[in-house]
């Protein structure tokens, strides 16, 4: 059967040219990244891990000391937030973040409440989007650390970053955003952003898993979470992931110029987005226009989200759901509860997520298969 | 690893058997939870003499598991005498379906529920009002076997899972054997609430987790 893959918020294909250019690096290019005065074979790789951190910081407008390669999105959020909050202590005790926020970032902060911290969570509201206004009420003089995700990965609204970097200037409040489900499809520039901290994970944009970055603007302290060798400033230590590191560079290297291909997602997003709700009873979960451009997430009430995801699964289409019945706590979707939505909302959402592979004719068959779907389970449904 | 569901689970999600509404039904019974959000409704025909069940149909919104053991416990139900029917356990139903995932074991228990309050309703219908008992331990434990700890697929008293029930003054104490940032601790507490709250002589039920048993509610 064709595979119809709607799930790339969770991962993506991997890129044939990124595979190409990782393979020598596996049985190749093997030897151990080493100082200057090492053998040649590891004076080589350190040499390539050298360009692709340089790559990897232009793309985002950074300096190459302030690319820190990590196991991927978990990891730098974990990096950043404890590392930041630990090692600046002394200046104060409170830290932000907004409720939307993924479980890495979330349970960051709950653990360092339990350290002590005194920590806000922000509200958002019915789009998903977090308030100017709140964020700027929120800070006190021992705030010393706010993260913010450009956009979150349920229903892909994105954060005014810029503005909220603008906002926060002048106070001595340091400034982390997870752009992990905006790299991409949105323009990361860490100094128009006015972040001092970004996480950006490989598996998201055609690289493969287990591969992140995390930026850290120069003069930020920060403590680090593993202990070992000297590697990557001694803030991140362990050998690199030098196949990672060549993939994700090469993943960015094709992630430039590419207006055409977003263009193109964009469309087949609102081909979806139309489509499906022309089946009655439905609701767009999220923002229309503050929306990236892979994310189409959709209640259609008086269905429950597992029992549709399944169906579509035996007709070859992969998605996901915010119902209970599928999460592993068995507890509704917690970024869908953060915008306010009762049960039946959340209980009826799916999630479909699109990538540079997909095509005008999947978005067709998946649509009619939903429609079909939809209308098969309604009858059974007692609502 | 493949699909969490049996082939029996598959078919009976795929194509459930006696989905629908009976017009003139005996009795009807709808079982929500709204803990999870899935609802049964139940309708099911009565022979007046004989007692057994005629007819019975059902509508589901839920998931895959909840539609699947809907429709194998009409089938298990079909024919039988309602004392007979009653005694039709979420383990019955489970055992039939070839096995559900733990995590999914309460859904069995829902569509287990609907059929006994239909059978209730109809008891009820026909002159048979039970009185008011109070509630003490007993019947507590009763109820509590009917929630699911979805770590193993296996009710929370077997599983170990209450460490201590008191009460007084309509004032239910429940110390439970979970820390409570378990993944499932909110989902296992809005339980036992939803299900003694209920209770005509219970004001208040109170949980407390225990910090330390991290480790022991694991499969």
């Amino acid at each position: 059967m064709k595979g119809y893959y709607f799930d790339n918020i969770a991962a993506t294909k991997v890129d044939k040219e990124v595979i190409k250019a990782m393979l020598p690096y596996f049985d190749t290019y093997y030897a151990m990244p080493s100082s200057q005065f090492s053998h040649q074979p590891g004076i080589f790789i350190t040499d390539k891990i050298e360009q692709a951190r340089k790559n990897i910081a232009h793309f985002i407008n950074a300096d190459k000391d302030e690319i820190i390669f990590t196991s991927g999105e978990t990891e730098s959020n974990n990096l950043a937030i404890k590392g930041v909050a630990r090692a600046n202590k002394k200046r104060g005790n409170h830290i932000i973040t907004v409720k939307n926020e993924h479980r890495s970032v979330l349970n960051s902060f709950k653990t360092l409440e339990k350290e002590g911290f005194d920590v806000t969570y922000l509200d958002v509201d019915g789009e998903g989007s977090v308030d100017l206004q709140q964020i700027k009420d929120s800070i006190r003089d021992n705030t010393i650390l706010l993260s913010v995700a450009l956009v979150d990965q349920v229903v892909g609204t994105i954060q005014p970053i810029a503005e909220i970097g603008k906002l926060i200037k002048e106070k001595q409040v340091i400034f982390h955003t997870n752009a992990t489900y905006g790299l991409g499809y949105l323009p990361l520039d860490v100094k128009k952003m006015g972040v001092d901290l970004l996480t950006i994970s490989g598996d998201k944009a055609h690289a493969p898993k287990g591969i992140g970055v995390l930026y850290k603007r120069k003069d930020i302290n920060i403590n680090r979470i593993f202990d070992g060798n000297f590697n990557e400033f001694y803030i991140r230590p362990g050998i690199e992931n030098v196949p990672g590191i060549i993939g994700f560079s090469k993943a960015v290297d094709l992630l430039k110029h590419n207006e055409n291909t977003i263009e193109k997602i964009n469309e087949l997003r609102d081909i979806l987005i139309d489509k499906l709700l022309t089946i009655g009873d439905s609701v767009l979960n999220g923002s229309r226009t503050k929306r990236v451009a892979n994310n189409v997430n959709i209640t259609f009430y008086k269905v429950e989200g597992e029992s549709v995801m399944l169906h579509l699964d035996m007709n070859g289409i992969s998605v996901t759901t915010g119902s209970a019945c599928f999460s592993r706590s068995l507890e509704p979707d917690y970024v869908l509860s953060s915008m306010g939505f009762d049960h039946e909302r959340i209980h009826g959402s799916i999630r479909y997520s699109l990538s540079k592979y997909n095509t005008k004719e999947e978005v067709e068959y998946v649509s009619e298969k939903t429609k079909k779907i939809i209308k098969r389970l309604r009858e059974i449904s007692p609502l | 690893m493949s699909i969490p569901y049996t082939k029996k689970i598959l078919e009976n999600f795929l194509h459930p058997k006696n989905v629908g509404e009976i017009k003139n039904a005996d009795a009807i019974a709808t079982e929500g939870s709204s803990i999870c959000g899935d609802v049964v409704k139940l309708f099911i025909k009565v022979d007046p003499k004989t007692h057994k069940i005629v007819d019975i149909k059902f509508k589901s919104y839920g998931c895959a598991a909840n539609i699947a053991t809907a429709s194998i416990i009409t089938e298990l139900a079909k024919g039988k005498t309602i004392n007979k029917a009653k005694k039709i356990s979420w383990e019955k139903a489970n055992k039939e379906l070839g096995g559900l995932p733990p995590v999914k074991v309460h859904c069995a228990v829902l569509a287990i529920d609907a059929l006994k309050s239909a059978i209730d309703n109809y008891e009820q219908a026909h002159g048979l009002i039970r009185e008011k008992v109070p509630t003490d331990g007993k019947i507590i434990i009763k109820r509590l076997r009917h929630i699911i700890n979805p770590i193993f697929g296996k009710d929370v008293v077997s599983t170990k899972l209450i460490k201590e029930i008191k009460i007084k003054d309509g004032i239910i104490s429940i110390k439970m054997n979970l820390a409570p940032d378990h993944q499932f601790y909110n989902n296992i507490s809005d339980e036992i609430k939803e299900r003694l709250e209920p209770l005509w002589d219970v004001k208040k039920v109170d949980i407390v987790g225990d910090l330390d048993s991290l480790t022991s509610q694991k499969s």
